[in-house]
């Protein structure tokens, strides 16, 4: 066993365990975090897959971002914990039953010599001025620009509809209105009265 | 590193479409909240623009471009030319509908937009990638027209049932896509098959692979055991929304098929047959028996769409042109006859009144003799009776199921859609032999009054006349095989 290996067996180890961690501990705060500690340790195992820029992109983007604002999701609400876990042990062998046969099905497929490490060889590691991030530049603004676009239309799609979805213009509201607000006249606001002047007694 | 600009001139259509929605958008925004109708207008341009420049740049040859993502040929241009039609149909069925109901934003027409886009996208993608694209796009536009109605929570339990199962869809179909990358290690349509054909990838994984995007795809074209979205989502979305997902997606649906299982896997026919036949079969028997069961129409429409999902997978089944043909045939037909239904549906909506039971249609002769004529040729097409076209588009699938030995599939087939003609049957005695409920009149606008009239004796005049249809798409299959 090289040290790459090593790596990979300690990483790997942190990640089911953290994973496991997410879904069995009480507290959805602490759950959260350790959903955190598995996007950082599977970064690490992207980084040993040579995907670089992809691993740094994990850890930016979901860790940095999605999680931390999950976390202030989670913060906020106020989840009854007890009526999450209602039923819980009532379906847990029937869970358990599925999650049992799925496991044997799936060892069934992987485990036999179609997926074996002969079938797919580990690729050949790449020079170190191998750049990972250009590769991935290059190729998602010239061979995947088509697909690179539609995905940018997706995103748009998802705006429109969160608007859609969210927006509510309420009736009662009181808010003011910039654009009226600027187009005021001083007719509008101030009236001039004439009146005598009086005198001091 | 040399790169060589894409040609742009196949995606025009595309190109034009995305910057129509951006500009239907922001012309939305600007034109204020009384004149909705700007948004309507621009978006049937906008239909009428792309379908267009489809039919200027039609050509039998097949071009690709954007590194081969992306293919244009004559079964592209006419699947293509089609959704524009039914889209522009759709809107014009169901303007009234949504003007009623609050429904008629700027949104609403950019959604649909959007999705048509993906639609497009669909029907023309040569890889994985785009394939998957152009479904999610299209999905996603439909998860919120779904919704779109938030204060109903119907809508919103519909939409949430449709967004979760949608993505557990989706995520089958990328596993799929996964492990035939992973055997093959291309994600284009068209080397696919060569390195298939040249049996360098593992046979077994592959299979691994097409399962998981059979049943992908099962749930997108919502056939059985697949199919547990459909009849609430039909139920639970606005009845606009429901004739907009019910008609064009299918005839993207059917292009998506063709791509991946046709083009793609075309080498593996012996693999997927066996699936389409258990999808095709259990589509139909759970669609028409449950169907029966069913008070609110809308329900019934979508498990009437289950049981038609199973004939259109016949046509895959025996794997040649005349197989395929028969699909688009029948995707064709179907498309035509749900446009009807639920404009059926939709005329007899009023603002404040939804018409959502069977029931509804009780003595539409009285009330409207012509319409009640169109809803009869809709019915008698749906259940397979002739001269309509449900009858010839039954058949063709029909005779290629037969032509592929399978005689015990055919003869199913039939005894299912025999079981289904009872329930297409009791509208029409509801509607001819009951008392009407109500005297309300039926008064559609002019537009609606005249492509309803043309969709319901286009049903009569392509079951008279079949061979024109059918010609046609068999000479959009053989020209992109």
């Amino acid at each position: 066993m090289n040290f790459q290996d090593v790596i990979f067996y300690i990483f790997s180890a942190i990640l089911v365990a953290s994973a496991l961690g997410v879904i069995t501990v009480r507290n959805p705060v602490y759950s959260a975090l350790l959903l955190v500690l598995a996007f950082v340790t599977c970064a690490g195992l992207w980084l040993l897959l040579e995907a670089e820029f992809l691993a740094i992109a994990l850890v930016l983007v979901y860790v940095g971002a999605v999680m931390v604002l999950f976390l202030f999701v989670v913060m906020m609400l106020d989840i009854n914990l007890d009526r999450l876990r209602e039923g819980f042990w009532k379906w847990f062998p029937f869970g358990a039953l599925i999650a049992l046969a799925m496991v044997i099905e799936i060892s069934m497929v992987l485990m036999n010599k179609y997926f074996g490490l002969e079938e797919m060889p580990t690729p050949k590691p790449h020079e170190a001025d191998y750049s990972n991030t250009r590769e991935l530049g290059r190729l998602i603004y010239t061979e995947y620009a088509y697909a690179f676009e539609l995905a940018a239309v997706l995103l748009l799609v998802a705006m429109v509809a969160a608007i859609a979805l969210t927006l509510r213009h309420r009736e009662d509201k009181k808010s003011p209105n910039p654009s009226e607000q600027v187009k005021v006249r001083k007719e509008d606001r101030i009236r001039i009265v004439t009146m005598p002047s009086e005198k001091k007694d | 590193m040399n790169f060589i600009s894409p040609e742009f001139a196949p995606a025009y259509s595309e190109i034009f479409m995305l910057v129509m929605v951006c500009v239907v958008m922001l012309a939305d925004l600007s034109a204020g909240g009384n004149r909705r109708y700007v948004a309507y207008l621009l978006t049937q341009i906008t239909l009428m623009g792309c379908g267009l420049l489809t039919f200027l740049s039609f050509t039998t040859e097949a071009s690709q471009t954007f590194s081969g993502m992306f293919v244009d040929d004559a079964l592209a241009d006419i699947l293509k030319l089609m959704v524009y039609g039914t889209v522009s149909a759709v809107l014009i069925y169901s303007h009234a509908y949504i003007s009623d109901r609050g429904l008629l934003r700027g949104e609403f027409f950019s959604l649909i937009l959007f999705a048509t886009l993906g639609m497009m996208v669909m029907i023309s993608a040569s890889h994985f990638l785009t394939l998957y694209i152009g479904l999610e796009l299209l999905s996603l536009s439909l998860y919120a027209l779904v919704a779109l109605r938030r204060d109903s929570i119907m809508a919103t339990e519909a939409a949430m049932k449709f967004f979760v199962l949608g993505a557990l869809a989706s995520g089958f179909l990328l596993y799929g896509m996964s492990l035939i990358y992973g055997a093959t290690g291309t994600l284009h349509v068209s080397q696919l098959a060569q390195i298939i054909q040249s049996e360098a990838s593992s046979k077994e994984v592959l299979v691994v692979g097409l399962v998981f995007v059979v049943a992908g795809i099962g749930f997108k074209l919502s056939a059985a055991p697949f199919h547990m979205w459909a009849p609430d989502v039909y139920e639970g979305a606005p009845t606009a929304v429901t004739l907009f997902i019910g008609s064009a997606p299918k005839l993207a649906a059917f292009g998506f098929v063709m791509r991946l299982l046709v083009e793609g896997l075309g080498e593996m026919v012996a693999d997927w047959q066996g699936m389409l036949i258990i999808l095709a079969v259990m589509s139909m028997a759970v669609g028409n028996i449950a169907a029966i069961a069913q008070s609110n129409i809308k329900r019934m429409l979508a498990y009437s769409t289950i049981s038609h999902m199973g004939f259109l997978l016949l046509g895959f089944i025996s794997a040649d042109s005349n197989g395929y043909s028969s699909a688009l045939f029948y995707v064709i037909a179907y498309v035509l006859m749900t446009l009807g239904t639920f404009a059926m549906i939709m005329l007899l909506c009023r603002s404040g009144f939804e018409a959502e039971n069977i029931s509804d249609f009780k003595g539409l002769n009285k009330r409207n003799s012509w319409y009640a004529f169109i809803a009869l040729v809709l019915m008698l097409s749906l259940a397979g009776i002739p001269p309509m076209i449900g009858f010839y588009a039954k058949l063709a699938v029909l005779q290629a199921v037969v032509n592929a030995g399978y005689i015990w599939l055919a003869v199913a087939a039939v005894l299912f859609s025999l079981i289904g003609a009872f329930y297409y049957l009791r509208i029409i005695k509801m509607m001819y032999f009951d008392e009407p409920e109500t005297d309300e009149p039926i008064l559609p606008n002019n537009d609606v009054k005249i492509l309803l009239s043309a969709n319901g004796l286009a049903v009569l005049a392509l079951g008279i006349f079949p061979q024109a249809l059918m010609g046609f798409s068999l000479y959009a299959i053989q020209n992109s095989m």
